[in-house]
């Protein structure tokens, strides 16, 4: 049965690009840009795995991640934080909370395909 | 502060450096043994003359002998072995090792005060990198840009095939993310050229007007005179460069006039040097809200506080968010240029108990441990209504303390600037890893 991964990010381009990537992977890839409104599906219908953007407008990543972890049902749910943001202080702050992997923009295509494998063996 | 102490114990450290017998330098110099044996052990005073004749008997300067000289290299020494993770059992015999090796005392110190320098430029750059709003949402829009531009240039040059209509989305994208990568660069380029203006850059009209007054010494002489036309106190003046800034200053200078009026230079003084450091018998004295008293302590003339024996005065105030909206930065109390300060001031804490004054004893956390003295109020601003929001300032007044010297009866209370350059570890009120300790 084909995974389903959530992307949670507010840059469409780059949204768009891996909507592209996953999907020639093998994915089926749901986006979206509001981190609130996501949230909401997130737990009544939780994918295999959440590429999270961590500066997000209203709610942000650490936001997300925490109810994530917070649910039940998606306690476990592998998570991999996408940032432009690559200090060390939020770095720690999101493994703190949980996540699975954290990655730096920019990326590289391969890079986020092979980690994404690794979360989830495909 | 007098320490003869230092100054007989230095002279004795000469003296047997010299190979000479305390009668034979007493002597020398025209004293009697069992007086120079005293001064010797800290319990008579030198004269200059004296402390002049023993420095020409023993081949040194007078300054190697005196207090001055050495008590900086003491204060250098001291602050790199407090740093030192080694067994500093040593560190009591700190005055023997500055009198025996004035050089390398000298060196140790240098070395010491460069460290500090150089700390406070990685604390000014990262709290630019951090805090800057600016600069954090241009670099953040640069590598969004980036990120997509390189994920998409990758996706088209794959060997697989893309479908047409995917190449031509992906085409458009790489041209919209050019542009918008151009564009952000080139305002992030004209933005540090601006900030080059200053040697850490100027970001925000609070800067501005915190380089004119730092520049006038915190100081101006029409608001003593009573003469205060604002707008042309503000107008030629080469730090105030925008309308935003301008209008800040306005708004101090209207502020200070208005303490000044309330407490008017020649009567102030003369209570300060009746009560000394006493904000609160000074507010009562002349029936005015004490973060008032603070504001125009620390914005007195430097030769009036020497006068009345007290050094130059801090001043931090900010608004109801915890937002400084005025600095003025005191020796050794260093003050974070962007984010917040350190929440264990009470400047923070004045806001939770309003119209109360606070006062605690401060000591900075790690380094040196300078200790100071700390008065505080949180008050409104603006006109109150019943139902309508209300704002605070709170006001806290930052004064040294001498080492050694009074108001040690409280244990004072470790604090940093921020926690990111803060050593103390395990604060109870750390909500970042510091930048300056390993392993944080």
């Amino acid at each position: 049965m084909q995974k389903r991964v959530l992307v949670i990010e507010d840059e469409p381009n780059i949204s768009e690009a891996l909507r592209f990537i996953l999907s020639r992977n093998g994915w089926r890839v749901e986006v979206s840009a509001d981190g609130k409104a996501a949230l909401g599906s997130l737990s009544a219908d939780p994918p295999d795995l959440l590429i999270l953007d961590l500066m997000l407008p209203g709610v942000n990543g650490f936001d997300i991640l925490r109810q994530v972890r917070a649910y039940d049902d998606t306690r476990t749910l592998p998570v991999l934080m996408l940032t432009a943001r690559g200090q060390a202080a939020d770095r720690i702050e999101a493994e703190r909370l949980g996540v699975t992997r954290f990655m730096t923009k920019p990326f590289a295509n391969a890079d986020v395909l092979a980690t994404v494998h690794e979360m989830v063996q495909t | 502060m007098p320490r003869p102490a230092l100054t007989g114990t230095r002279i004795r450290a000469r003296r047997n450096l010299r190979g000479l017998r305390q009668a034979e330098l007493a002597r020398a110099v025209g004293v009697s043994p069992s007086f120079l044996n005293l001064i010797e052990h800290n319990r008579r005073k030198v004269s200059p003359q004296l402390l002049e004749a023993l420095a020409q008997a023993l081949a040194v300067s007078a300054d190697a002998l005196i207090e001055e000289t050495d008590g900086r290299l003491i204060e250098g020494a001291r602050a790199a072995a407090q740093r030192s993770e080694a067994d500093l059992a040593e560190l009591e015999r700190i005055d023997e090792f500055t009198g025996r090796f004035p050089g390398w005392a000298k060196v140790l110190a240098e070395t010491q005060g460069r460290v500090e320098r150089l700390e406070r430029v990685v604390e000014s750059l990262n709290d630019r990198m951090t805090h800057d709003p600016y600069l954090g949402e241009a670099l953040h829009e640069i590598i969004s840009a980036v990120t997509s531009v390189q994920s998409t240039a990758s996706i088209l040059t794959d060997s697989e095939e893309v479908d047409p209509d995917w190449q031509a989305r992906f085409h458009r994208n790489i041209v919209q993310d050019s542009a918008r990568l151009a564009e952000g660069a080139v305002a992030l380029v004209n933005y540090l050229d601006t900030a080059q203006s200053d040697e850490a850059g100027l970001a925000a009209p609070l800067e501005e007007v915190e380089a004119w007054l730092t520049r006038l010494g915190f100081h101006l002489p029409e608001i003593e005179q009573g003469r205060v036309d604002a707008d042309a106190m503000v107008q030629g003046q080469v730090e105030l460069a925008s309308d935003a800034s301008r209008a800040l200053a306005q708004q101090w200078i209207t502020r200070f006039a208005a303490d000044a009026a309330a407490l008017p230079l020649a009567e102030l003084t003369a209570a300060l040097d009746e009560t000394g450091l006493a904000p609160e018998a000074l507010a009562a004295r002349f029936d005015v809200p004490f973060d008032k008293i603070l504001r125009r302590l620390a914005l007195l003339p430097e030769t009036c506080l020497r006068d009345a024996g007290l050094p130059p005065l801090g001043l931090v105030i900010c608004d109801s968010s915890g937002t400084m909206v005025f600095r003025r930065a005191v020796e050794g109390f260093r003050l974070p240029r962007f984010g917040g300060g350190c929440p264990l001031w009470p400047l923070y804490q004045a806001l939770q108990r309003p119209l109360v004054p606070l006062r605690k004893v401060l000591v900075t956390a790690g380094r040196l441990g300078r200790r100071y003295l700390t008065y505080a109020c949180a008050a409104p601003v603006g006109s109150l209504t019943y139902d309508g929001p209300v704002a605070l300032h709170a006001t806290m007044l930052v004064a040294p303390l001498a080492v050694g010297g009074a108001d040690t009866e409280a244990e004072p209370v470790p604090v940093g600037a921020s926690c990111r350059t803060c050593a103390q570890l395990d604060c109870i009120a750390r909500r970042e890893p510091s930048i300056l300790v390993a392993g944080g």
